[in-house]
């Protein structure tokens, strides 16, 4: 497998040097450019000539997704609107979108950064590449666009929608790798099996970046089952605030995600006290752009959870890796009490055979007592005559959830086919306690 | 002889969607029995085309299967499923369920159990087995 670029090689100490050189740049010029935060520096009472050591990393404030409500929309830009090359927008299904901004030099290392994470993952400059991500606002469908043409890939700028239509693209143009979230490529797995295709045969994809959701184990494994064995599935991350995808990516080894050093630090942080935690310790991401002139992002929270890993990878590449994420902070449920992710309930939803891919999780609060209830379909293969068989299919389920929660669960089955698919980032959960307590 | 069962989630409306793909695919419901439980009901039918029946409720996302059952004619006298019930344990044969059917002047019951060849050999020197061609076009 090819390395993008010899950044992705270079030894700890040069990788640091470029750090240390690029990070004292960029203070200064957040410092002097983005009042926002030249106010939260000098709150803190830190000044750019402070930062002497990538230690000195932690002398800075935080960046919150909070100041992107209170400057929006381009109070944390740092160059002037008429030197804009293109702005995205994050779906913001909650009050304003937070707004980012590029320059042309920004889509640049974009697209960059995106090339190397598309390489780690297996393109190739042959490949036929159908992107299966919602064009328009959101940043993933032409972070990987412009990331695939740059290393001279064929890019078929699909979008979402018209899953039948996208698979006869898929089938006729002979796509070989495809972009998309997780739940999008199983979706389309299975519209094709309902065309009468056979996915592992009558398609030639080979190659799936999939990102803009948590991967799980589970979920990768039901790519595999779906689309055969020669599919080989990474997963990618970013989020729009730091350039949308492009941070980091699997290689072919999958042990974590590897980060593109050059443009970008990470931290792990406690995300309780804001504290630094060792290498190897779980906790908040914390990123820091080294190269963004546009939105030149210091000590961004992303919420994400992972942990941070810096021994050279057998892949070849010597730049950290992140661990793939295991959930975001604001993903959490609180149930009776008990931390639970759902992405804890999803390993051991798609482990069980008797159930199919597709779930949902709605929390209620009934008397003062919360109530997970998930709903799944029953796989047609596990049809049966009589009720005992649902019955234990149920109490299985039930079992392994308190095994893997420490609580009880209401499993709701239901039909093939009857709960939400989704083409974006998937909305499994749905919690009606808010307001009630 | 096959029953077709169709596993439906209690919602308003998902029998109604049934039956209704049935009949838009010409198939006769002979007779039925549904159960249920708070969350889902299990519909158990004769129907004249089973096999097809399968197919067609099956790619209209209705998870329904075939099970091997039996069905026998049980004269309209007191105490007649009383002895029924006494020969097939008597046999060692559990029934796992059974519900009823009208054929013409007689009554007649469904039956699926632990061992339906067995049972059929028990029953079948004092009660009259119905065919399955018979019962699918009643």
């Amino acid at each position: 497998m090819m390395i993008w670029s010899k950044v992705e090689t270079m030894s700890r100490e040069e990788i640091e040097g470029i750090q240390l050189d690029k990070l004292k740049k960029n203070v200064s010029y957040v410092y002097e450019k983005v009042e926002p935060y030249r106010k939260k520096m000098d709150e803190a009472g830190v000044k750019p000539e402070d930062i002497k050591t990538l230690k000195d990393l932690s002398l800075l404030p935080f960046t919150t997704k909070q100041d992107f409500r209170d400057y929006y929309p381009f109070g944390l830009f740092a160059v002037d609107k008429s030197k804009l090359a293109r702005i995205h927008a994050s779906s913001g299904t909650t009050g304003k979108p937070t707004v980012v901004g590029y320059t042309k030099k920004d889509l640049e290392i974009w697209a960059e950064c995106v090339s190397r994470l598309a390489v780690a993952g297996g393109a190739t400059n042959e490949d036929i590449c159908q992107i299966c991500f919602g064009y328009g606002m959101f940043t993933g469908a032409l972070g990987l666009h412009s990331g695939l043409e740059n290393i001279g890939a064929c890019v078929i700028p699909s979008s979402t929608g018209n899953t039948e239509k996208q698979i006869m693209y898929m089938k006729d143009y002979g796509s070989t790798l495809l972009v998309a979230t997780p739940s999008y490529a199983l979706r389309i797995g299975e519209v094709a099996c309902q065309m009468g295709l056979n996915p592992k045969t009558d398609l030639q994809l080979r190659t799936a970046l999939v990102g803009s959701e948590l991967l799980t184990e589970a979920m990768r494994e039901e790519m595999r089952k779906l689309f055969g064995d020669k599919l080989f599935v990474t997963q990618n991350y970013g989020m729009s605030e730091l350039c949308g995808p492009g941070v980091s990516g699997e290689c072919r080894e999958l042990c974590g995600m590897h980060i593109n050093e050059d443009h970008f630090i990470c931290e792990i942080i406690d995300p309780k006290t804001g504290e630094v935690l060792p290498a190897g310790e779980k906790g908040e991401l914390v990123v820091t752009c080294l190269s963004k002139e546009a939105l030149p992002l210091i000590r961004y929270r992303t919420r994400d959870i992972s942990r941070l890993f810096y021994e050279p990878c057998k892949c070849g590449r010597t730049t950290a890796r992140m661990e793939n994420l295991s959930g975001r902070t604001d993903d959490m449920l609180k149930i009776r009490g008990v931390n639970v992710f759902p992405s804890q309930i999803e390993e051991v939803l798609l482990k069980t055979e008797e159930i199919g891919p597709h779930y949902e999780i709605i929390v209620d609060r009934k008397n003062h007592s919360d109530i997970l209830t998930i709903r799944v379909e029953l796989a047609p293969a596990a049809m049966t005559d009589n009720f005992a068989d649902l019955e234990r299919i149920t109490a299985k389920l039930k079992a392994s959830l308190r095994t893997v929660l420490g609580l009880d669960a209401i499993i709701q089955l239901e039909s093939p086919n009857t709960l939400k698919r989704f083409e974006g980032k998937a909305k499994r959960v749905t919690d009606n306690r808010k307001g009630k307590d | 002889m096959k029953q077709l069962t169709v596993f439906i989630e209690n919602r308003p409306g998902r029998l109604g969607e049934v039956t209704e793909v049935l009949t838009e695919n010409n198939i006769n419901i002979v007779c039925l029995s549904l159960a249920d439980t708070s969350d889902y009901g299990m519909l158990r039918m004769i129907v004249s085309q089973p096999a097809a029946a399968c197919d067609v409720l099956s790619s209209s996302g209705f998870p329904a299967m075939l099970t091997d059952v039996i069905a026998v004619k049980l004269p309209h006298h007191f105490g007649q499923l009383k002895k029924l019930c006494g020969k097939l344990s008597a046999a060692d044969v559990d029934i796992s369920y059974m519900y009823a059917l009208t054929s013409g002047e007689g009554a007649a019951i469904v039956l699926k159990t632990s061992d339906n060849e067995k049972a059929e050999s028990v029953l079948s020197d004092e009660y009259t087995l119905m065919g399955a061609a018979e019962v699918y076009n009643l």
